[in-house]
């Protein structure tokens, strides 16, 4: 008796879902659409800098291309900015989970987005010069992986572009030139300084994130994170949200405007953020985000399949 | 709005002023970090420039069966990196200028001066706005470089510029690191 019910449940059993398939499928859309369509927080801010700038100046023709470029990317689904960037790809998991299957899983994703043309080949041997892995390589795509206590995925990407990245900084306090001691009005002027020093060459406007504390490495890390807040938040320290704030009302005045045309708008965001650092060093790392700021994220449900979009 | 037609001239260039909004029509070639290496180290384009306009950009390019190519995305690469390089490109093939994005130093200004070249910048980012505007993908040169390093022979049509570096000495980009610098003082 058991035994036939066990055949009839076999028989009756359509083929198993293939969840491998479902990831991958998952976060080739996650891909697509972190490439092509632009986050709505991102958007608010986007429009309203063109509102602000000036008729008939380089400034407003600059926001009006860039706010017709979100649309058009969207419709043809197309990438945003022809340069991938990094491929950042965060992963929020319950414990017990596979990193290594599910790196195998995300390489090909990303393989497929590559062929399809929602990422270019962005990915170089920094030692012979090649561009031929299709992003997948050396460090490339970027994972990091984190424990959660919910039991499903969580996946998050950023396409951080090369020419922001660039314009990115990091100090040592005290910095004698600036006069920019070990506390937040030191940290004031070093990001200050770092907006006027990138100019419109990180795309502007821009949004920043930033850390104080932790090492090199951490605090670039950490100030990256950073770009995972919605825009809209607050942060929940009031010296760091008082200082976000002032940031971008100060940036506002230096009249660098977007590409660097001169304008009102420098800088879309400031989002602050600490680690513990040693006695002996305070850094503050800044990490500057394009207009073009492609992040998105899944949440998966058990097959893997998307069941909410996290932005 | 000023226009800039294909075939270009030098005399054209001259008219072009800091803050000019300009829509360029004809031919392009793209030239980013290893054409300008390579072109520095001594090995001759495989292109005449003369009269020909650089476009910083590594684009994202389709090949598709036919053989045939489109470009999907192409907005500009940030320019000053080719700083070290630019001038002698102008002095050396004789273009009318170049567009990239961020502007470029004193060497490429003094460069634009000398050699009667102009400094575009498109707008960063804007890859799909930039991408509708290439007619068409009509030659591809040193791909061995990779696809967004190669050179890609592009026609364009009424593609959008700001003027930003002329061939009289100016640099809008001098101008507001100046002034921005004046005013962060202020504000520290």
């Amino acid at each position: 008796m058991a035994k036939k019910k066990k055949a009839t449940k076999k028989f009756t059993k359509s083929k198993p879902e293939n969840t491998d398939k479902n990831l991958h499928d998952s976060i080739l859309e996650l891909l697509r659409i972190t490439s092509t369509v632009l986050p709505d927080d991102i958007q608010e801010v986007v429009l309203d800098a063109l509102h602000r700038e000036q008729k008939d100046t380089s400034a407003q023709y600059a926001m009006q291309i860039i706010d017709k470029n979100i649309k058009l990317a969207e419709t043809k689904s197309q990438p945003i900015c022809q340069d991938t960037g990094t491929i950042v790809i965060k992963v929020y998991h319950p414990p017990g989970f596979f990193q290594l299957k599910f790196r195998k899983i995300c390489e090909k994703a990303v393989v497929k987005a590559t062929k399809l043309g929602y990422l270019r080949q962005n990915s170089v041997d920094s030692l012979t010069g090649k561009n031929d892995t299709m992003n997948v390589g050396n460090g490339h795509p970027q994972f990091h992986f984190i424990e959660h206590k919910k039991k499903g995925i969580d996946i998050k990407c950023m396409l951080k572009g090369g020419g922001c990245e660039n314009v990115g900084a990091q100090y040592a306090l005290p910095n004698t030139p600036l006069e920019a001691g070990r506390d937040l009005a030191g940290v004031r002027k070093v990001i200050l300084d770092a907006i006027q020093k990138a100019q419109g060459r990180g795309c502007g406007p821009g949004t920043l994130g930033v850390c104080i504390g932790g090492d090199r490495g951490t605090g670039h890390i950490h100030a990256k994170d950073q770009l995972l807040r919605l825009m809209t938040d607050t942060n929940p320290i009031k010296e760091l949200d008082d200082l976000e704030k002032d940031i971008v009302k100060t940036a506002n005045k230096l009249g660098i405007g977007p590409m660097g045309f001169g304008g009102k708008t420098t800088l879309l965001g400031c989002k602050i953020s600490h680690l513990n650092r040693l006695p002996a060093s305070y850094y503050v790392s800044i990490s500057y985000m394009c207009w073009a700021f492609r992040r998105q994220g899944v949440s998966l449900k058990t097959n893997n399949t998307i069941s909410k979009w996290l932005y | 709005m000023k226009r800039l037609d294909y075939p270009f001239k030098k005399e054209d260039v001259k008219d072009l002023k800091v803050g000019d909004m300009v829509l360029i029509s004809g031919k392009m070639y793209t030239g980013r970090d290893a054409v300008h290496h390579r072109i520095h180290t001594g090995t001759k384009p495989p292109i005449d420039l003369t009269n020909q306009i650089i476009y910083h950009c590594g684009p994202v390019v389709l090949e598709h069966k036919d053989g045939s190519f489109e470009v999907t995305a192409a907005g500009p690469t940030t320019s000053i990196r080719e700083e070290p390089y630019q001038w002698e490109v102008m002095r050396d093939y004789g273009i009318i200028g170049v567009i990239g994005k961020g502007g470029m130093g004193p060497k490429t200004l003094k460069g634009c001066q000398d050699y009667g070249c102009v400094y575009m910048h498109a707008i960063g980012g804007a890859a799909q706005v930039l991408a509708e505007r290439i007619k068409s993908v009509d030659n591809v040169y040193w791909r061995d470089l990779g696809s967004p390093e190669a050179i890609w022979e592009l026609t364009v049509e009424d593609f959008p510029v700001v003027i930003t570096m002329d061939s009289h000495g100016n640099s809008l980009h001098k101008e507001i690191d100046e002034i921005s610098n004046k005013k962060l003082q202020e504000l520290l």
